[in-house]
């Protein structure tokens, strides 16, 4: 029998606050254990999780906010829709095929609205719940207001859309029906031990039901903690400009000298 | 060609051996967002009952995925030992279930044991989470590189000190963590961020420092793509273990970039380098590290119909072929649509632990779930203890068991001593030797992770 770790030989690191790392580091030992308040510390961390991926979308409250802001909203849903919400949610996670298309009345619905509107717009902002609603509701109106100022007067913009019960690809069905050409869609990344309400913004040129995420970029970890609404802005404003430059996003584009974007994930 | 069965009055046919076998496959979220799993309880059973009714042979007669344009068929088919597989050849897969677990079965038996993927994947789909249990148990598949893994009685970790930034203080202090809680004699092994040469060398300089500087019996790995690895070890960098994502398809291998061609040359290059070796040997011929995955396949759209089980143990073939060091099923790491919850993500870590030993791999288990999966800490102990019970090679070791790059949980250095401590198992032996040594001494009284970096990064 070998010689067990006894925590007593073990001295604390100095200063692990002062570490460039979030990792859980020190947690000491009881036995082969993880103390107590550690243990604890875990639980709360993954009931936060658990709780924003099983969060749904508070409609009204974005409505209102864009409301104040001036801008219209335009509410869609995805092909999920028609299950009562706790088992949308449960369907949701099973099936990202159903959450990557448009329920039939919704698109219907967009196809009204852009027939009646003869203008095709530069850029559809896309606001989707993914898996963390509670990254759209914290984070996704606090973007907007720091990257719209930043855009170009000239382009046009189409209603922001608020799509419930989506994923990433669901921007490409909209886009096209919008006959937009570029889609901005900011969605709930899948929340992380640590990072309930992390958004991911994606950026794609002519969007088109089939497109890949190799024809996407990505700016992710928006949130308190991590990349702030400013820098974000700034990243996303540079993948819109140079796709507008080179009409594509996706690989052509991550070899620039752009701030370093994120691994595409959904 | 159609199989039938009849149970009770009642004839039931299967339009080909995919269906069967997917038909028969317990119940997971990835075969039913497929659209091929059974409709039910019911014909999930019955054709468990056909299954087992057929000879082991029918897989040397009909292919899941065409032999024409499938290279992981091809390397099957052409693999295939008839004269090994002659003592086991006139058995049904039921009948081959009850030899498995019978005293005939010896470690000895098993480990001569020669059998095609879809054997295995078949005979387990007949088999309870005890039978899984019990026959992996049996065998045992020992790789070295530094250390002997895989040695009855044993368990091994590889420390997993992910960085969102690759920040080397930051990795530094996680690999501080886990050494002195015991952790890393599997391998210490870091998943970058960036895919760059320039990045996965300083990273495989960092673990390769720490080796030397405290002598511990370890190997290193930075799990980029094989094809950034070749052109680190070009530029000279120290890699011990090669690592890359396979599947069990010629399509899925293409959407992670590789190909058995890739991947031979990759492994001779890897040998090339000959820095494994024990007992005065040198260039030991361990030095794969894969990873695979139940789910793969579909998520690449390459699953040609084929249940993910099945598909999943095809990938053990690809790894047969190089004799690895480590084979790892990140098992929960797919997400819910692929394995649903607690109860899908144990039998299926329970699966392919089985089937990989069973077809000669050093099976190690990345036991670990996502958030949005229906699992917590509970279910992964309930994993880790049956895996523990059967064998498994090595798990992984992560800081608290939250990784900070991948955002997933999989086990903590903690778990390992629990699982250790629980059913009497050791390290490997000549990292337990470096245990009651110096080297790890000094480890346990070092309060600055800095104290790992190497000269020109800690400047």
């Amino acid at each position: 029998m070998s010689r067990e770790i006894d925590s007593r030989e073990i001295d604390k690191l100095d200063e692990p606050q002062a570490l460039p790392t979030t990792a859980r580091l020190s947690l000491g030992l009881t036995g082969a254990a993880i103390p107590t308040r550690e243990q604890l510390r875990f639980q709360l961390d993954h009931a936060l999780a658990r709780d924003a991926v099983h969060t749904l979308l508070d409609i009204p409250a974005l409505l209102h906010g864009l409301q104040q802001r001036g801008r219209a909203g335009f509410v869609l849903r995805s092909a999920i829709e028609g299950e009562s919400r706790q088992k949308g949610r449960h369907l949701y996670l099973r099936r990202p095929d159903l959450g990557r298309t448009l329920h039939p009345d919704f698109a219907q619905a967009l196809r009204d609205y852009a027939a009646s509107t003869p203008e095709k717009p530069d850029v559809a902002f896309i606001l989707v719940d993914g898996l963390s609603a509670l990254a759209i509701e914290r984070h996704a109106l606090p973007l907007l207001d720091a990257l719209l100022p930043t855009l170009d007067d000239h382009s046009s913009l189409a209603p922001i859309c608020i799509v419930s019960q989506g994923r990433v690809a669901i921007g490409d069905e909209i886009g096209h029906l919008l006959g937009a050409k570029l889609v901005v869609l900011m969605i709930g990344e899948r929340p992380g031990l640590s990072s309930p309400d992390s958004l991911g913004v994606y950026i794609t040129w002519n969007p088109l039901p089939g497109r890949t995420d190799a024809e996407r970029n990505c700016v992710s970890n928006i949130r308190q903690e991590g990349l702030s609404y400013n820098d974000a802005a700034q990243r996303i404003a540079f993948y819109m400009k140079e796709a507008r430059r080179l009409e594509t996003t996706g690989i052509a584009l991550k070899e620039t000298s752009a701030p370093e974007s994120s691994r595409v994930s959904d | 060609m159609p199989y039938s069965h009849t149970v009770r009055g009642m004839k039931h046919t299967f339009a080909d051996l995919r269906t069967l076998l997917a038909k028969a496959s317990p119940l997971r979220s990835g075969d039913q967002l497929a659209g091929i799993a059974a409709s039910g309880a019911e014909e999930r059973v019955i054709a468990q009952m056909t299954l087992a009714e057929l000879p082991l042979s029918v897989f040397t007669n009909e292919a899941v995925v065409p032999y024409e344009t499938d290279a992981v068929t091809r390397l099957i088919i052409d693999s295939h030992d008839p004269q090994a597989f002659a003592p086991i050849a006139g058995l049904s897969i039921g009948e081959f279930r009850d030899w498995l677990l019978s005293d005939e079965a010896t470690s000895e038996r098993l480990a001569g044991l020669s059998i095609m993927p879809e054997m295995a994947a078949a005979v387990s789909k007949l088999m309870r989470v005890q039978d899984l249990i019990q026959v992996a148990r049996k065998i045992s598949v020992v790789s070295r590189f530094r250390t002997t893994v895989g040695l009855p009685g044993r368990l091994s970790t590889r420390l997993q000190p992910n960085h969102p930034t690759d920040d080397p203080l930051g990795i530094a202090a996680s690999i501080l963590d886990g050494l002195r809680l015991g952790s890393g004699d599997a391998v210490i092994g870091i998943n970058p961020v960036s895919d760059s040469v320039a990045s996965v060398t300083h990273l495989l300089r960092l673990i390769d420092h720490v080796r030397l500087r405290y002598s511990i019996p370890t190997q290193s790995c930075v799990l980029a793509h094989v094809t950034t690895q070749m052109e680190a070890m070009q530029q000279g960098a120290p890699l011990d273990l090669l690592f890359q994502s396979i599947a069990g398809t010629e399509a899925a291998n293409a959407s992670f970039g590789v190909s058995l061609e890739l991947l031979d040359e990759a492994h001779a290059m890897a040998r090339e380098l000959r820095r494994g070796g024990l007992d005065g040997e040198t260039g030991g011929e361990n030095v794969f590290y894969f990873e695979t995955g139940q789910g793969s396949a579909l998520s690449a759209n390459a699953h040609h119909k084929v249940d993910q089980q099945t598909l999943e143990a095809r990938a053990y073939a690809v790894a047969r072929r190089y004799k690895p060091m480590l084979v790892n099923t990140v098992v929960g790491f797919i997400g819910p649509e692929y394995l649903y919850d607690g109860k899908q993500i144990l039998r299926a870590g329970l699966e392919d632990h089985f089937c990989g030993k069973l077809l000669g791999l050093p099976m190690g288990c990345d036991i670990c779930y996502t958030n949005h999966a229906e699992a917590d800490q509970d279910d992964m102990d309930a994993l880790l203890t049956m895996l523990g019970a059967a064998g498994v090679n090595y798990i992984m070791g992560v800081p608290g068991a939250d990784d900070i790059m991948l955002n997933y949980q999989s086990t903590s250095f903690h778990d390992a001593l629990y699982l250790r401590r629980l059913l009497g198992l050791r390290p490997a032996p000549e990292f337990e030797a470096w245990l009651a040594g110096e080297g790890f001494h000094q480890l346990q009284r070092l309060g600055q992770p800095a104290a790992l970096l190497p000269p020109e990064v800690a400047q």
